[in-house]
């Protein structure tokens, strides 16, 4: 019967846009979220900054403003030095629903950014302590989620289940990827199915929500974590705010969907500052390390 | 002849279409509604309570297009608020404490889009459904009867077997949505209706659902007891399928359901 057709798996591999180790350091050149030039604006305060400065301070303007960064960065950031190792890095999507344009694009935007889709996934070492990480990247299709991103968190959370480690995951999305329609849809279940079972097996699961936080994601991993933490005035919802203003017919009040809007309205544990993140994240995992209780106790 | 997927789409937003209370009336007996969800209020998007298929207590759950303007207004034209997916969640919760399978009939545009609702947590609330119904340790059968809007929809659709009525859709987002964020133009609904193959044939070809309930021409409301009692067998069928499996095995084949789109 032809429906068995499509029951084939809906990503492919691809090995054109591999990247090389050294590229997971970054280097100064290869900033996609900050100008090129000596100085850079920061939308939060107006004012100008050096650059150099900028990446030097976590990409955070001494207004608080944080700028994006990419998933490369982000890695950088979190991980103590050489203890990165990706997975399923050539994992790409068959696009299931052959839909105009949308393969043409996929190809153009891996080449703009060097990125296969909108997520690294992998193990490393955070202040010593093994974990999973999974690092969005919203310059790729605005980090929609799609087969790819989904296929690939199913198999981080499941191999993180097998090895009995944490999961840390830093979301940012526009929401579903639409040019793979219904299949998006339904990563958001199978997501889910793969984060429940590895809460099931009593294993720790953080979620650091930055910005932009929305849609199909918001409403699926990003707040499954025992612990979610987000970056200070990361936009972060459901619903998209331009979304919300037609349906309402009205302006949406300052600093709606913001990170303290959601941490004052009890869904986020905690907002913490890019100089503190990766010390937190440590402290977490160190938090819910299995003790050896006949030790503890004595 | 061959419905175009926009006529399909048009046909599944019939204000005469069957809404969710009407198949809990012709399939189920002694319908007791429960409402709330214990935490903030009652959303009437939803209805939930307990009734018996056949002879077997089961738990069901619709979301409830309004009949009359006044009737829809006061559902929200079935667009739930996080209440709505929490009291669907409490209600499964139970189902599960007292091993009634839970039978849900889907049928919203999408999740209510407003302040309230993002205050109160739309995304976490559907999350939370998620992953809970993954676990749930009793059956599960969706049918999306009219309209499959986004995670809205999907908030009841993780469930061991999925059926759609043959001219009902199921998408990721409205074609006026889908239209207004891909081509700048929400009048390319039509277009987008094309490209997103949202129809039950689509998603049963892709392999997402179990089955298809045929239609009478014209649409389920020409002759309505013929579409319950198909509804009726698949879930009688489903049922006595599911109870032969250990909750374990039925876990397993929910979590491989999804685990391979
Ligand atoms: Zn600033």
């Amino acid at each position: 019967m032809s429906r068995n057709l499509f029951k084939a798996k809906q990503y492919a591999t691809t090995k054109v846009y591999r990247s090389r180790p050294q590229e997971l350091r970054g280097s100064e050149e290869d900033k996609p979220n900050v100008p090129q030039g000596i100085m850079t604006k920061c939308p939060g305060c107006g004012k100008l900054i050096y650059t150099k400065l900028l990446i030097k301070s976590h990409k955070t303007c001494e207004c608080g403003y944080c700028f994006r960064v990419s998933a490369n960065e982000r890695l950088e950031m979190i991980l103590d030095e050489d203890t990165f190792v990706e997975m399923d890095h050539q994992l790409t999507t068959r696009d299931p629903l052959n839909f105009p344009g949308y393969a043409d694009k996929l190809v153009k935007t891996q080449t703009q950014t060097g990125l296969v889709d909108g997520l690294v996934t992998g193990r490393g070492l955070i202040c010593g302590y093994p974990t999973y990480i999974g690092v969005m990247d919203a310059s790729f299709f605005m980090g929609s989620m799609g087969t790819a991103i989904g296929e690939k968190l199913c198999r981080m959370y499941e191999k993180a289940t097998h090895e009995r480690l944490p999961v840390i995951v830093f979301t940012a999305s526009g929401g579903a990827r639409m040019q793979e329609g219904i299949f998006s849809l339904m990563q958001m279940a199978k997501v889910s199915a793969a984060v429940a079972k590895h809460s099931q097996a009593g294993l720790l699961y953080i979620t650091v929500l930055t910005d932009p936080t929305t849609g199909g994601v918001t409403a699926s991993f990003a707040m499954l974590g025992d612990i979610i933490l987000a970056e200070p005035g990361a936009l972060i919802g459901f619903a998209g705010p331009r979304v919300i203003e037609q349906t309402i017919g009205q302006k949406l009040p300052e600093g709606f969907q913001r990170a303290e809007f959601l941490l004052e309205h009890g869904f986020v544990d905690k907002i913490v500052t890019r100089d503190k993140l990766k010390n937190t994240l440590g402290s977490l995992l160190k938090l819910h390390k299995k003790h050896e209780y006949d030790v503890t106790y004595n | 002849m061959d419905l175009t997927p926009w006529d399909k789409v048009k046909l599944a937003r019939m204000p005469i279409r069957p809404t969710g209370l009407d198949y809990i009336e012709l399939i189920f007996k002694g319908f007791v509604e429960l409402h709330g969800d214990r935490l903030y209020r009652e959303d009437r998007a939803i209805v939930g309570g307990i009734g018996f298929f056949n002879d077997l207590p089961v738990t069901i759950i619709a979301q409830q297009k309004g009949r009359n303007t006044k009737e829809n207004i006061s559902r929200n034209f079935s667009m739930p608020h996080p209440e709505g997916y929490r009291k669907a969640l409490r209600l499964m919760k139970q189902a599960e404490k007292f091993n009634r399978p839970v039978i849900c009939f889907i049928d919203t545009p999408g999740a209510f889009c407003g302040i309230g609702a993002e205050e109160r947590g739309q995304g976490e609330a559907i999350a939370t459904n998620l992953a809970e119904m993954m676990m749930l340790r009793t059956p599960i059968i969706s049918v999306v009867i009219s309209e499959g809007g986004s995670g809205g929809a999907l908030a009841l659709g993780v469930a061991d077997k999925i059926y759609m009525l043959e001219n009902a859709i199921y998408s990721i987002l409205s074609p006026e949505g889908f239209a207004s964020i891909l081509y700048k133009d929400a009048s390319k609904a039509e277009t987008a209706a094309n490209d997103m193959k949202l129809t039950a044939q689509d998603l049963y070809q892709f392999g997402i659902i179990d089955g298809i309930i045929k239609e009478p021409a014209g649409g389920a409301h020409n002759d309505f007891e013929y579409v319950t009692l198909q509804v009726k067998d698949a879930i009688g069928a489903d049922l006595k399928e599911l109870m032969t499996l250990s909750v374990d095995e039925m876990l397993e084949k929910r979590y491989q359901k999804f685990r391979n789109i």
